[in-house]
């Protein structure tokens, strides 16, 4: 057997264990399995490559994306990630631990989530707060089957038109096997509309709503009158966040939500092709018990001192099995410490600085657009960084030239708008090159 | 490793900051939002400069252990060496930067990716097809198990409603079959630790979506009944799950396509060597066998398409490996796991006395040291000890069908002298036990903390920074 970076056997030790264990050779150790089930082909894989052949074969793959400008949201947002981030998380004792089970050797990754944990409780002003989900729209997911495990014997939740394309589908997904009915709140004006979930409260099976803060249009929700509906109903009031926007915006707990989630993507982790990312969960005090995943809190060690422990054990998979909260085990633990890197970094003045310079960023560019003559305004109501307007030129042809120009930008809706998003990234110079390119699509 | 008593919020100090952000451009700002939109307080975020941060989080990284830091143990985690070339392909720029929702002409090389590992994962395990959209092994189970739902209401079978789990399952499998919509029927091992076959028969009926089984199970056996298994579980028109946690010891040796699984998962951050972070990210993908193609494709169960960056470590490790070494991973996290098991099993109780694959469970010591007067040292005890030792415990109190399990999976990345300097330790520990259980019962003595009240905690549960001077 020629050597392997990897594996540190050599042809001695292999014979010594094999004398140890009393067998003659390794083919012997796996003598139990049956013949018909032993594997006697060749794996249809390439043979080997020098670490330097790996670097050059994914240089290569690299090269064949594109990279863009970007100026689209619609769930996965391009802010920066300062040089610090990958730094610490790329440290092995973090990068290499497993779920910390041996508290006494893991109070690095406890002690993050415990922060992580404080963090998310500051952005939503709820009360507790997860160790973290896979992302936003498996979150949402987890709170429509809180709010099913709440309510006892409701099985509607609502779900606002207004979230995301892929928040639905997954929140759908999940319903359909768990058996949860769903029926969607409208949207009136750009906003989901309080009538059209009050009308749905009438049917009286309602366990709970799930509403964004900022829509799939980047219009602000105006959330007044939801919770009392709701908690009238006796159904709970959930809210999906972008938790950037929670430093500026009116928190979950302000508009008298039970529970939030979303994504924490916008919290300085790239973009990535989509993952990983981190969901985030968090719950008033009196659904503590309801909540899915991991939960860190503090202890004292037998000698007095502070320290942190995986706790509320008791809700847990490995401890409840089928009468869990949820199946979650491993979750983003790594993605929580980035943001939580970030959020130390950015203080609440510089989260002040990232959503001031996104909002202006994209009422410049909201401006820009419109003068063109290309575009129709959908909404006077107010957006972040995030706008939809309704397109005079063909949306998919526009989508391309900007394509062809080397930039991300107008998202198609399903009426037929297009969105565009900006963050502090985006520079004066990059919007104006945009709008030129704009400019000479034709009608 | 030494202990550090700071939370990030206990070193704010007010108008002290940590970012660099551009000039502003452009005019105005979020103020202008009507004050009813906006929130009443900031949020209470700490004030440190960049140093602070960068030695904050140094410090705590210095009371964590790694398998960088050394031998890692934890059976069904498969703890193996995570390689650096693995972490320098995720983190390139021009992979970073992709949007997923950008259009498919510009995204050429990332659709290379996924077919190139959706065929790797073929032939490795003999299924059809896979979705990546999971993102760690219990979301692929829910995917998995959805995907046999879907089977059933397909062919318009509603009657489906039971999942059958052996008792040895990871805790996981009853859990998602639970969020599945399942009802769960557990199926019994026999003295032998394998599922009893007799004790199946009566559970299959028209009522049965399928069966989940981990081959090798989690006592580390090889399921040698699967043929017939999967024969009565076929024939009473259910599929059959495999839990792909444990597949390690199975590259090169074996492919659960070909024993009669229709899905099956695999943990990307276990057998394709991608780092756990400290519980995830992870991937899950989900493959299935030729009629269930359809399904696979259709089901969206997370944000966008999965854990891409995990996904392209996995990638760069089946490269590194290539068919001639991934090969021989399998047969040699199994000659590990057979050794230590040799090399223990008179100090450690060895339950069933049998070949195992990469993994074995003991049941407490041979010898706890307790007598009528004192009580004798426990798993949990053991576990504490190796701490002091610089190791890893392994996992504890798992499977359930042993009162003192302790469950033992080396992994083919460590050396005989490391195993030699992990059963010489084991060993003493044992001597200890012995002579002197509290020795055991009072560890660790060397770690950052010694054990916690984990009850007074979960009485009165702190689950956030509360310091009444940031509360301005």
């Amino acid at each position: 057997m020629p050597g392997f970076c990897y594996f540190p056997h050599t042809e001695e030790d292999i014979r010594e264990m094999l004398r140890k264990i009393g067998v003659s050779s390794l083919d012997d150790l796996n003598s139990d399995i049956p013949a018909d089930f032993v594997y006697k082909g060749e794996y249809d894989l390439p043979d080997a490559l020098s670490e330097q052949q790996v670097r050059e074969f994914f240089e290569g793959l690299a090269a064949k994306n594109t990279t863009l400008k970007v100026f689209a949201g619609a769930g996965a947002y391009d802010h920066y990630t300062p040089s610090v981030i990958p730094y610490i998380t790329s440290r092995s004792e973090f990068l290499t631990a497993y779920t910390p089970y041996q508290c006494e050797i893991s109070q690095g990754t406890l002690r993050y989530i415990f922060e992580f944990q404080s963090l998310i409780c500051a952005l939503t002003g709820l009360d507790v707060a997860n160790a973290s989900m896979y992302d936003g729209p498996t979150a949402a997911a987890e709170a429509m089957r809180m709010c099913v495990a709440s309510a006892r014997k409701k099985n509607t939740v609502l779900l606002s038109a207004g979230l995301l394309p892929n928040v639905r589908k997954v929140v759908e997904t999940y319903a359909k096997y768990s058996g949860i009915n769903l029926e969607y709140i409208e949207l009136k004006d750009g906003r989901t509309s309080l009538d059209s979930l009050k009308a749905l409260l009438e049917g009286g099976d309602v366990a709970g709503a799930i509403v964004p803060g900022i829509n799939r249009l980047g219009i602000i929700e105006d959330l007044s009158g939801f919770a009392d509906a709701l908690h009238a109903a006796g159904a709970l009031f959930a809210e999906y966040c972008d938790p950037s926007a929670l430093a500026v915006l009116k928190t979950p707990a302000e508009w008298g939500a039970d529970i939030a989630v979303g994504d924490a993507q916008t919290l300085g982790i790239p973009l990535c092709y989509g993952g990983p990312y981190v969901g985030f969960m968090a719950c008033t005090q009196a659904h503590m018990r309801k909540l899915p995943g991991r939960i860190v809190g503090e202890a004292r060690d037998s000698e007095g001192r502070r320290c942190f422990v995986l706790t509320l054990q008791a809700r847990e998979q490995h401890i409840r099995r089928e009468k869990a909260t949820s199946n979650i085990c491993s979750n983003q633990s790594l993605m929580a410490l980035w943001v939580t890197v970030y959020l130390s970094l950015m203080g609440p003045e510089g989260m002040k600085q990232v959503n001031d310079l996104s909002y202006a960023g994209a009422h410049y560019l909201y401006d820009r657009l419109l003068e063109t003559g290309k575009f129709r305004k959908v909404s006077d109501a107010p957006f972040l960084k995030e706008f939809a307007l309704e397109p005079l030129v063909d949306a998919k042809a526009l989508q391309n030239v900007l394509c062809e120009a080397g930039f991300f930008g107008a998202l198609l809706t399903e009426e037929g708008y297009v969105t565009f998003c900006v963050t502090e990234k985006r520079t004066k110079e990059e919007i104006d090159a945009m709008i030129d390119v704009i400019k000479e699509v034709q009608a | 490793m030494k202990y550090y008593d700071k939370l990030i919020f206990e070193l704010s100090k007010e108008g002290r900051c940590g970012f660099s952000l551009p000039q502003a451009q452009f005019p105005g700002g979020t103020d202008a939002i009507d004050a009813g939109l906006r929130r009443q307080n900031p949020a209470l975020l700490p004030q440190v400069s960049e140093v602070d941060v960068v030695r904050h989080y140094t410090n705590l990284s210095q009371m964590n252990f790694g398998v960088d830091t050394g031998f890692y143990p934890l059976g069904s985690c498969t703890m193996k060496y995570n390689p650096k070339i693995n972490e320098e392909i995720a983190a390139m720029p021009a992979f970073a930067a992709l949007h997923p929702l950008q259009p498919e002409c510009t995204l050429e090389g990332v659709k290379e990716i996924y077919d190139a590992m959706e065929k790797s994962l073929a032939a490795i395990t003999g299924m059809k097809h896979f979705t990546f959209k999971p993102c760690a092994g219990a979301h692929g189970e829910l995917t998995g198990l959805m995907i046999m739902r879907e089977y059933h209401l397909r062919r318009g079978d509603t009657a489906r409603v039971k999942v059958i789990v052996p008792d040895s399952a990871h805790g996981t499998n009853p859990a998602s079959a639970a969020v599945c919509g399942l009802q769960i029927v557990v199926v019994k091992s026999k003295a032998d630790g394998l599922v009893d076959v007799e004790d199946l028969k009566p559970l299959l009926g028209p009522d049965v979506a399928g069966i989940m089984m981990t081959n090798p199970n989690t006592l580390g056996l090889f399921e040698r009944d699967i043929k017939e298994i999967a024969a009565l579980v076929h024939e009473a028109g259910g599929l059959l799950y495999y839990d792909g946690a444990n597949m390690n010891p199975l590259l090169g040796v074996a492919r659960p396509g070909d024993m009669g699984f229709d899905i099956m998962h695999l943990n990307l951050h276990k057998t394709f060597s991608t780092p756990h972070g400290g519980g995830g990210p992870g991937s899950g993908p989900v493959g299935v066998c030729d009629k269930l193609g359809g399904i696979v494709k259709s089901l969206q169960t997370s944000a966008f398409n999965g854990n891409f960056g995990v996904i392209l470590r996995a990638y760069a490790y089946i490269l590194m490996l290539g068919r001639q070494n991934l090969k021989m991973a399998g047969k040699l996290a199994t000659l590990n796991a057979n050794y230590i098991k040799e090399s223990l099993k008179d100090a450690y109780k060895l339950p069933i006395e049998s070949v195992c694959k990469h993994e074995f469970v003991f049941d407490g010591l041979i010898n706890d040291g307790g007598s009528e007067e004192k009580h004798g040292a426990t798993t949990l005890d053991v576990a504490k000890r190796l701490l002091d030792y610089g190791y890893h415990a392994p996992t504890i109190y798992f499977p359930l069908l042993f009162h003192q399990a302790m469950m033992i999976e080396p992994t083919e990345t460590e050396s005989k002298e490391t195993l030699d300097a992990f059963i010489e330790v084991m060993h003493k520990i044992a001597a200890e036990a012995a002579e002197d259980p509290a020795i055991l019962q009072s560890a660790p003595h060397n770690a950052p903390i010694t054990r916690p009240d984990e009850t007074a905690a979960a009485r009165k549960p702190i689950l956030k920074f509360q310091d009444e001077a940031l509360q301005s």
